[in-house]
């Protein structure tokens, strides 16, 4: 296999491994074995996994509640991820996060954030430190164009830039604010428009194709990285699945989601890994090997323990 | 031992933490070119430069999570608020992130992140400016709250907090910034969750913190002159609370009062009265009674500023209704 086909390959698999996780999450949580709220990444997968794939041991990533995506492309295990929303022991976070708080310090994952826009300045924050270390680390900070509109992110980007933070900020623009489209919570369609009024570069583009999102991004994560400038980024993307579990999805149609799924991401990806190539063989290994990994995860955290009650009070303090 | 003022005091405990590790920097507003709002970092931006005294726009929220996002990954962040009542718009910065992050992500992360600033009533500065904030932070399990009323526990317990591994907030006082005080020499460390007794007696124990042990004391000369002799407990550090001498106090005297610039509603106070009645309640002859601001919002005009905190005389009459019971 060329190298080309490999490198789409391992993306590829990334990204199955995510939306596979994702349906079996959301088939848990519909039979009760998950609780609170689940907001799955169906759809978005390309964003995570190109973007992630600039990224060295050293460099952090800060999200939001959206974050099973972004912990699975950082390397965090499936058995880690599903058993954190199975509010079990061996999860992630140990059963006190849940599925907005996916914590892993090995790799540097700081969340999982439930309250959004607060936390691109605690990203700006892990940036600062790299810079004030001396350290050539990059942070990438995910959010939703839903949080361009709240004070943290502008407090945020205006250090950021002020500053010269290593910092990259990705808005993922899945056109909706749970059920409001962008059209009615901001007066511009481009919300990468914010970096101007801060002196900070930007892109925009579309994440149908997981090597142009790891292009682009990877010129942002180059800045950061090589020059400590922040990049606003705003990646166009969709979620076929609601807001939540929750979510009735009434303020859009059946059509436009299925319009949508036609630019899918892991469809392109096969067709273009077809096109290197790679045969029916290897995709059906790799289907195979990641619904393993999956029905693994959920077997794992199906027999995994409950967190004792000692562990109520046990993080409060240091 | 030597002689210093408040704000001289709290800038030799940062001082001295920045000198003894680089993880420790200061940023705020108006901390370095301008050498303070209120001069208590007067010096440090010559001293330790640029990097390690950071001034900032005027972005409390985006201040304090660039604090927090940089004290998970292992500095040790002061972030000083002009006064805590601009807290109220980084209230999701330390409520939501730092007080949560270790719960949160199962221990894996700390945040040994210190916010510090003057807290309550300063003079005629209004309703936005005068706020006490010990109730709003207490609340919240994640956070420690100190609120130094001396010289000495102000260099020691904000040295005590930077070198904590958790969110300290230091509530200090913008009338006791110029206050005078002896300080002991050397590496003067006031651990956090300790309350002291300052004064003996065996009429009524007085609990109070902060600003308020300043009206307290004069108050308790008063009583004095009267044969009437106060035990005053300074609470010093409010989360984690250590009622240890004031129950011991109450057990001899069987009475209490507890002092608080703080409005009257829930709070601090409301607490030490709760703990005081449950552990001590055999000792009581009385109930405990509170002597607080009153419950209002801050007017400008300097009598009625006056009247709205407590004051010397208030907290003689707090003691007289104690003992009429």
């Amino acid at each position: 296999m060329a190298a080309p086909a490999d490198e789409l390959l391992g993306l590829y698999r990334q990204m199955l491994l995510i939306r596979r996780f994702e349906e079996a999450a959301a088939k848990a949580y519909s039979q009760g074995k998950i609780g609170g709220f689940l907001h799955l990444y169906i759809g978005q997968e390309a964003s995570a996994v190109g973007a992630l794939a600039n990224l060295n041991a050293g460099d952090a990533i800060v999200g939001t509640y959206r974050d099973h995506g972004i912990a699975l492309a950082r390397g965090m295990s499936a058995r880690a991820c599903m058993a954190e929303l199975y509010g079990k022991v061996t999860g992630c976070s140990k059963g006190l996060g849940g599925s907005m708080h996916f914590f892993d310090a090995e790799r540097r994952m700081l969340g999982g954030d439930g309250i959004v826009g607060g936390h691109v300045a605690v990203a700006a924050g892990v940036a600062f430190a790299s810079k004030y270390r001396d350290r050539r680390e990059v942070t990438l900070c995910f959010l939703g164009e839903g949080s361009v509109s709240i004070g943290g992110f502008h407090e945020a980007l205006s250090l950021a830039a002020l500053w010269d933070l290593p910092l990259v900020v990705i808005v993922e623009n899945n056109e909706y604010s749970m059920g409001t489209p962008l059209s009615r919570t901001l007066a511009v369609h481009d919300t990468s428009q914010k970096a101007h009024g801060y002196g900070m570069a930007s892109d925009r583009f579309g994440t149908s194709d997981v090597l142009e999102v790891k292009r682009r991004v990877g010129e942002a994560v180059a800045r950061a990285r090589e020059t400590s400038k922040p990049t606003l980024i705003e990646v166009q993307t969709y979620r076929y699945r609601g807001h939540s579990m929750s979510d009735p999805g009434k303020y859009r149609t059946a059509d436009e989601v299925e319009l949508r799924k036609k630019t899918d991401p892991i469809v392109k990806a096969e067709a273009d890994l077809r096109a290197l190539g790679v045969g029916d063989a290897d995709i059906a290994r790799i289907e195979a090997e990641v619904e393993a990994e999956v029905e693994d995860a959920s077997r794992f955290a199906e027999e995994s323990a409950e967190p004792g009650e000692e562990l109520i009070e046990a993080f409060t303090y240091a | 031992m030597r002689e210093l003022r408040y704000r001289e005091a709290l800038r030799e405990a940062i001082a001295e933490e920045m000198d003894r590790d680089d993880r420790v920097f200061l940023m705020g507003e108006e901390v370095g070119y301008y050498q303070g709002a209120y001069k208590v970092t007067e010096g440090l931006l010559e001293r330790f430069g640029a990097r390690r005294v950071v001034d900032t726009p005027i972005t409390e929220e985006g201040f304090a999570g660039v604090g927090v996002g940089a004290a998970m990954v292992g500095l040790r962040p002061i972030i000083e608020f002009m006064t805590w009542n601009f807290s109220a718009v980084a209230f999701d910065q330390i409520i939501n992130h730092a007080a949560k992050i270790r719960q949160m992500s199962g221990g894996q992360f700390a945040c040994p992140i210190v916010f510090r600033g003057p807290n309550g009533a300063a003079r005629q500065t209004g309703a936005q400016h005068s706020q006490c904030w010990e109730a709003f932070y207490t609340h919240i399990p994640g956070l420690k709250v100190v609120a130094p009323a001396t010289v000495a526990d102000a260099k020691g317990l904000l040295k005590s907090a930077i070198r904590d591994d958790n969110p300290v907030l230091v509530l200090e006082d913008e009338r006791l910034y110029g206050l005078k005080g002896e300080v002991p020499d050397g590496d003067h460390l006031v651990p956090i969750g300790l309350s002291a007794q300052v004064r003996d007696g065996d009429a009524v124990t007085i609990v109070t913190w902060g600003k308020m042990l300043h009206m307290v004391l004069p108050a308790c000369e008063i009583l004095a002159k009267e044969g009437v002799e106060c035990a005053v407990i300074d609470l010093r550090s409010l989360r984690p609370l250590d009622l240890g001498p004031a129950l011991a106090s109450v057990e001899k005297t069987g009475r209490a009062l507890v002092v608080q610039e703080a409005w009257p509603y829930g709070g601090v106070g409301a607490e030490v009265v709760d703990r005081i009645q449950r552990d001590a309640f055999g000792a009581l002859k009385g109930p405990v009674l509170r002597v607080t601001g009153r419950d209002a919002s801050m007017p400008y005009n300097k009598h009625l500023e006056d009247l709205t905190i407590p004051s010397v005389d208030t907290v003689v009459r707090g003691v007289r209704a104690v003992l009429a019971w």
